[in-house]
C-alpha cells in the first residue's frame, strides 16, 4: 500500500506528516511513500531530501490523494479534502471529532476510515503515538522561548560589573505536559519559577521539575480528581476558583511572565488571569497563554495575536506555537505517525489491518466501515492508577507526646513481663539444679545479653564478615575436644583428635577468610 | 599449669571474643577486631593445651597445625563468589566436631560408671558416703584424667543434667551438621564434593513437617530413654534423628532463603558449643558459644525482617501463602544492545547500579568496579544500590564490591538510596530480579507481596542485564522486565559488560 503526505493547505502551518526519516521507517513496514512536492519546505525537509530517502515526489495534492491508500496529516482536513477521500482509503490527522461533526459526516458518506491522532487513548502502551503530548512539549518550550523573546532581561539573576540583575519569576499555570515542558525549559534558563495545578498529585512532578508548587489552602475532599478524568484536570469548583484567583491577585505584581497552559477537556478554556491581574503586572511583563485557540486563560488574550497592553504588558495568544518549531514538531509527530502505522501494521507487509479490537486503535477511530465511531467506548485500561487520597494526619505535639508515651509504656510492660517470665523460670531452674550448673548458667545467660546486644550495632555491610567471623569463633569446640583427648580410652581419643582436627581448619580457614574480606573493604 | 590460671586466661579470651564482635561496627574498627577474635582463640587453645586435664598436647599441636593447613589453603583459594559456600561448609565442620566431643563424654560417663563398679563403688557418687567410701572412690577417680576426673566427681543430678546437656549438644550439633551440607549444596549447585546432586528448590520428602515433628518427638522419646538408663542405641538413634531432621528442615527451604538459612546454621552452631560447653563445665565454651548463638538468631532475625517475611515461616520452608491469583504481567520484554546502553549513560548524569546474584554468578564485579571508574571519571555520580538480601548471604554483594575496589562509601543500602530512585536518570541492574520487583508493591497476591524491594522502576530508564527471560529464584514473573522505561540487555553480566566498557567515552 501506499502512504503519503500531502503539503498542508492552512496557511500559517508549516509542519509535514511524514520526514524522510519517518519514511525510511515506513518504508520498513513495507509501505510505499509519497509526499507532495514542497511539503516539508517549510519544515525544512527538502524535496530533494525526500527523494533520497527513496520517497515518490508528486506534483500536486489532488494526485497525492488519489495514488495514496493512507492519507497522514497534521491539520484536520479541509471539506475540499475530505471530499477526496475514497471507499477504503485512511485518514490519519489531528481531527477534533467533537468540533468537526459535519467533516466526519462526510467522511463516512465516503466509506474512508478517519484516525484522529488527537483521540489516541492516554495509555501506557500509546504513548509512543500521542501526539497532544508531543506537541504540548514542543509547545511549552516554544512558550518560554516566546516570552523571552518579548521579556527585556535576563531570565537569571547575575551580579555583575555593570550592576545586579534580578532573576525573572516565572508563573506557569496548569502542569500539564506542556505546562511541565514550561517549567522545564524556564528553570534551566535560570528564572525562579512557580506553577500551579488544581489536580495535588501532580504537585511532586512539578517539585521535580525545579519549580515551587503554588500552594492553596483547602480541604482535600474539594479537590478535584484528576483520575476519573484520565489525567486530564476537571472542572474545580466556584469556592476553589475564588481560592485561585485570590492566590494569583498576590502574585500578579511580583510576577515577571506568566505561562497559561491550563485547559479543561471539551470545554473553553477557564479564565484565570483576569484583568485586574494584568494591570497590576509591572510594565515590561509578558504573558504567553497557550490555550488562547479555546478562548486564553486570561482574559485579555487575542486569539492568534501579539499585543502590548496600555500598561505596557505583552500577551502573546499564538496558537501553533509547534508550528513555529516545524522542523522539531515534524520529527516528533513523523514519529507518532510511524508508531501508529507500526500498530496498523502487524504483519510488517504494507497492508493495514484496522483493527478495532485493539483499545488504542478503536479510541483513535472516528469513522470506519461507513459508520461513525465516535465517541468510543471508554478503555477497558484505566489512563492512571487511582490517586491515593489519605494522607497521614498531622499530629498535634501533645497527641505526639501522649504517642511515645504509650509506646514507651507498653514496651515497659512488655520487658518487664518478659523479665518477670524468665526470673520465674530460672528461679524455678534454681530450685531442683544443682549449684554447680547454676554457676554455669549464669554465664550463659550474661554471654546471650552481651551478644544481643552488641549485634545489633553491626553495620548491614559486615554482616558476611560477621557471619564469618562467629564462624571462626565457633570453633571455640576445640576446647571440648582438648580437654578430652588425653583420655584413656583409644575411641575417645580417635573421635576428639577428629574434633580437633576439624576446628583447627575451621579456626584459620573463618579467621583468614574475614581477614580478606575485611582487607577489602576501602574507602574512595 | 593450675585450673586458676586457665580460668584467668578463659576471662581475658572471652572479652577479646565481645570486642571482636562489638568491632564489627564500622569498616575501619572491623579490622582491629578480627586481630582480637585471632588473638582470644590463640589464648583459649594454648591455655586449654597447658592447663590441667590436656593430655596428649603434642598429637593436638599437629592436628591444629594439619587442620589450619588445610583451613589457610581453603581461605586463600576460595573465589569470593563462593564465600557463602564455604561459610556453610564450615558450620558443618563445627557441627560434627561437637557430635564427636558429645559422644565422647557419653564414652566417658560409661568408663568411669565401669571403673567403679568394678571397684565394688556405686556410681554415681551418693550425696552422703562413708569416708571408706569416698577415699576408695578418689583413689579409683585418680586413673582417670581430664574430663574424666570430672565426672568421676559427680553425684546424680549432675549425672542427669550432664545427659541432658550432651544429648543437647549432640542434637543441635547433628542438625546443624547436615544442615549446613545441604546449604552447602544447594549454594554452590553443583558439588564436586558431595556425592549427590542437591536440588536448589524447596523440596520436602512426602509428610513434609509431620516427618520433622515425628523425628523431633523421637529424639526426645530417646532422650528420656536414655536419661532413664545411660543406653548408647539411646543416643545413637536420637543422632541419626538430629541428623535427619537437619537434612530434611534446610531441603525444604528455597535457595532464596539461604542467607537467613546460613544464619540460622550459625546460631545453631554456638549453641552446640554451649550446651557441650555445659557438660564439659567449660565456661569460656558457654560464654562464646551462647555469643554466638545468640548473634547468628539476630541476624537471622534481622534478615527475614528485611524480606518482610515471619521467622518461623522461613525457618520452616516455603513462602507464606497467597490467595487468589497472581496478577497477569502485560506486554514484552523490549531488548537493547550495548550501543544501547553506552549511549543512554554517556548521556545520564545519575547513575545507580543495583547488583544481584547474577553479577556474583558472573564474576561480573571488576567489570561492573571498572564501569563505576570510568563513569565516575566523567563526572557522574554513580552509587550502588544494595538490597539487605541480595545474593545468597548478607552483605554479600558489599564484600564482592570491595572485592572488586569499589569504594563503600558510594554503596548504600535500601533504604538510604530508595527515594533517590526518581531523580536518577539510569539505573543498570545487574543480575537480581526479585529484589526489584515491583509486584512486592502492586500485587497483594504475589508470594513476595510486602516485601521491600528497590524501587528501580521510578529511575528515567532502567537496564536490567539478565541471562535470559526466565524467571528469579523464587520463580515470579516481574514486571519491572515489562514496563515502558525498562530494556533488557540480555546475556551474560560480565560479557554483557565487557562488551560495554569500550563504548563509554
Amino acid at each position: 500500500m501506499k502512504i503519503g503526505a500531502p503539503k498542508e493547505v492552512h496557511a500559517d502551518e508549516a509542519r509535514v506528516a511524514i520526514t524522510p526519516e519517518s519514511a525510511g521507517h515506513l518504508q520498513k513496514l513495507g509501505y510505499e511513500v509519497a509526499v507532495e512536492a514542497g511539503a516539508g519546505e517549510k519544515a525544512g525537509f527538502l524535496d530533494s531530501a525526500y527523494r533520497d530517502a527513496g520517497v515518490e515526489v508528486v506534483d500536486d495534492a489532488a494526485q497525492l490523494w488519489k495514488i495514496a491508500d493512507v492519507i497522514a496529516k497534521v491539520r484536520p482536513p479541509t471539506e475540499e479534502e475530505v471530499a477526496r477521500l475514497e471507499q477504503g482509503k485512511l485518514l490519519i490527522s489531528f481531527f477534533y471529532p467533537s468540533s468537526n461533526e459535519k467533516l466526519m459526516e462526510l467522511a463516512k458518506d465516503k466509506g474512508a476510515s478517519v484516525i484522529a491522532m488527537d483521540m489516541v487513548p492516554r495509555i501506557s502502551r500509546a504513548q509512543k503515538m500521542d501526539a497532544l503530548s508531543s506537541m504540548a512539549n514542543i509547545a511549552g518550550y516554544r512558550a518560554v522561548i516566546e516570552a523571552g523573546n518579548n521579556f527585556g532581561r535576563f531570565f537569571t539573576g547575575q551580579v555583575t560589573a555593570a550592576g545586579k540583575v534580578p532573576p525573572a519569576k516565572v508563573l506557569v499555570v496548569g502542569a500539564g505536559v506542556a505546562g511541565l515542558a514550561a517549567i522545564g525549559t524556564s528553570t534551566s534558563l535560570g528564572a525562579i519559577t512557580y506553577a500551579f495545578d488544581v489536580r495535588p498529585e501532580v504537585a511532586e512532578q512539578i517539585e521535580s521539575m525545579g519549580a515551587q508548587f503554588v500552594f492553596l489552602e483547602f480541604e482535600d475532599s474539594e479537590l478535584p480528581d484528576g483520575a476519573a478524568t484520565g489525567g486530564y484536570a476537571p472542572p474545580s469548583s466556584p469556592e476553589f476558583q475564588a481560592k485561585q484567583l485570590e492566590k494569583f491577585r498576590e502574585l500578579a505584581p511580583e510576577i515577571d511572565i506568566v505561562i497559561c497552559t491550563a485547559l479543561i477537556p471539551n470545554r473553553p478554556a477557564p479564565v484565570l488571569w483576569t484583568k485586574d491581574m494584568v494591570e497590576a503586572m509591572k510594565p515590561g511583563s509578558v504573558i504567553v497563554d497557550l490555550a488562547a485557540e479555546r478562548g486564553g486563560n486570561c482574559e485579555l488574550t487575542r486569539k492568534d495575536e501579539k499585543f502590548v497592553t496600555e500598561n505596557g504588558v505583552t500577551i502573546v495568544g499564538y496558537t501553533d506555537f509547534p508550528s513555529r518549531m516545524a522542523t522539531q514538531s515534524s520529527t516528533l509527530y513523523g514519529n507518532n505517525i510511524r508508531h501508529m502505522m507500526f500498530d496498523l501494521t502487524p504483519g510488517k507487509d504494507g497492508q493495514v489491518v484496522h483493527n478495532m479490537a485493539d483499545d488504542v486503535i478503536r479510541g483513535a477511530t472516528v469513522a470506519h466501515a461507513g459508520e461513525i465511531t465516535f465517541p468510543p467506548p471508554p478503555p477497558k485500561v484505566a489512563a492512571i492508577a487511582v490517586q491515593k487520597k489519605e494522607k497521614p494526619k498531622e499530629l498535634t505535639p501533645e497527641e505526639k507526646r501522649a504517642a511515645e508515651v504509650a509506646a514507651f509504656r507498653s514496651e515497659t510492660k512488655f520487658q518487664v513481663g518478659l523479665l518477670a517470665v524468665g526470673g520465674a523460670l530460672l528461679l524455678l531452674a534454681g530450685l531442683f539444679t544443682p549449684a554447680s550448673f547454676m554457676q554455669h548458667f549464669i554465664v550463659f545467660t550474661l554471654a546471650c545479653f552481651v551478644g544481643f546486644q552488641v549485634i545489633w550495632n553491626v553495620a548491614h555491610s559486615l554482616h558476611t564478615p560477621l557471619m564469618a567471623v562467629t564462624n571462626a569463633i565457633s570453633s571455640i569446640i576445640i576446647l571440648g575436644a582438648l580437654v578430652q583427648i588425653g583420655s584413656g580410652s583409644i575411641l575417645v581419643s580417635i573421635l576428639a583428635a577428629l574434633a580437633v582436627f576439624m576446628a583447627g581448619i575451621n579456626i584459620f580457614g573463618g579467621f583468614l577468610v574475614t581477614r580478606r574480606m575485611l582487607a577489602m573493604f576501602q574507602k574512595s | 599449669m593450675e585450673l586458676g590460671f586457665t580460668n584467668a586466661a578463659y576471662v581475658v579470651a572471652g572479652v577479646l571474643f565481645i570486642l571482636s564482635l562489638g568491632g564489627l561496627s564500622s569498616q575501619e574498627s572491623a579490622k582491629r577486631a578480627i586481630w582480637y577474635g585471632i588473638t582470644g582463640m590463640a589464648i583459649a587453645v594454648l591455655a586449654t593445651l597447658v592447663g590441667p586435664g590436656a593430655g596428649l598436647w603434642p598429637l593436638s599441636v599437629i592436628l591444629i597445625g594439619l587442620g589450619g593447613a588445610i583451613g589457610y589453603q581453603l581461605a586463600t583459594r576460595v573465589q569470593m563468589t563462593q564465600m557463602p559456600e564455604l561459610v556453610a561448609a564450615m558450620h558443618s565442620l563445627v557441627g560434627l566436631a561437637a557430635v564427636f566431643v558429645g559422644i565422647n563424654a557419653h564414652i566417658e560417663i560409661g568408663r568411669v560408671a565401669a571403673a567403679f563398679t568394678s571397684a565394688g563403688l556405686p556410681f554415681p557418687r551418693a550425696y552422703a558416703e562413708t569416708p571408706e567410701i569416698a577415699l576408695a572412690s578418689v583413689a579409683v577417680a585418680e586413673q582417670f584424667r581430664g574430663f574424666a576426673a570430672l565426672v568421676a566427681k559427680k553425684i546424680p543430678v549432675e549425672i542427669t543434667i550432664l545427659q541432658i546437656e550432651l544429648a543437647l549438644g549432640i542434637w543441635i550439633g547433628a542438625i546443624t551438621f547436615t544442615g549446613s551440607v545441604v546449604a552447602y549444596g544447594k549454594l554452590s549447585g553443583n558439588s564436586s564434593l558431595l556425592p549427590f546432586k542437591i536440588d536448589t528448590a524447596a523440596k520436602k520428602l512426602p509428610g513434609g513437617h509431620a516427618l520433622n515433628a515425628a523425628a523431633a518427638a523421637l529424639s526426645l522419646i530417646c532422650l528420656v530413654w536414655y536419661l532413664g538408663s545411660g543406653n548408647g542405641l539411646a543416643l545413637a538413634i536420637l543422632t541419626l534423628a538430629a541428623l535427619f531432621i537437619g537434612y530434611h528442615l534446610i531441603m525444604g527451604i528455597g535457595g532464596a532463603d539461604m542467607p537467613v538459612v546460613v544464619s540460622m546454621l550459625n546460631s545453631y552452631s554456638g549453641w552446640a558449643a554451649a550446651a557441650i560447653g555445659f557438660s564439659l563445665g567449660n565456661d569460656l565454651l558457654i560464654t562464646v558459644g551462647a555469643l554466638v548463638g545468640s548473634s547468628g538468631a539476630i541476624l537471622s532475625y534481622i534478615m527475614c525482617k528485611a524480606m518482610n517475611r515471619s521467622f518461623v515461616s522461613v525457618i520452616l520452608g516455603g513462602f507464606g501463602g497467597a490467595s487468589g491469583p497472581q496478577m497477569a504481567v502485560e506486554g514484552e520484554q523490549v531488548a537493547i544492545d550495548a550501543d544501547g546502553v553506552a549511549t543512554a549513560l554517556n548521556e545520564a548524569d545519575s547513575v545507580i547500579i543495583v547488583p544481584g546474584y547474577g553479577m556474583a554468578v558472573a564474576q561480573a564485579q571488576s567489570a561492573v568496579a571498572d564501569l563505576t571508574k570510568k563513569l565516575r571519571a566523567k563526572g557522574k555520580e554513580v552509587r550502588f544500590a544494595i538490597h539487605p538480601v541480595a545474593g545468597r548471604l548478607p552483605g554479600h554483594m558489599n564484600v564482592l564490591l570491595a572485592e572488586a575496589k569499589v569504594p563503600y562509601d558510594i554503596v548504600l543500602e535500601m533504604d538510604e538510596i530508595n527515594e533517590d530512585f526518581p531523580d536518577t536518570d539510569v539505573v543498570i541492574v545487574i543480575g537480581s530480579n526479585d529484589i526489584v520487583n515491583p509486584a512486592a508493591q502492586d500485587d497483594p497476591n504475589s508470594p513476595i507481596a510486602g516485601m521491600p524491594v528497590l524501587e528501580v522502576w521510578k529511575a528515567k530508564q532502567v537496564f536490567v542485564s539478565k541471562r535470559g527471560q526466565g524467571t528469579g529464584y523464587s520463580g515470579i514473573e516481574n514486571p519491572l522486565f515489562f514496563k515502558d522505561n525498562t530494556r533488557m540487555f540480555y546475556g551474560d553480566a560480565k560479557a554483557s559488560l565487557d562488551a560495554l566498557l569500550p563504548k563509554i567515552d
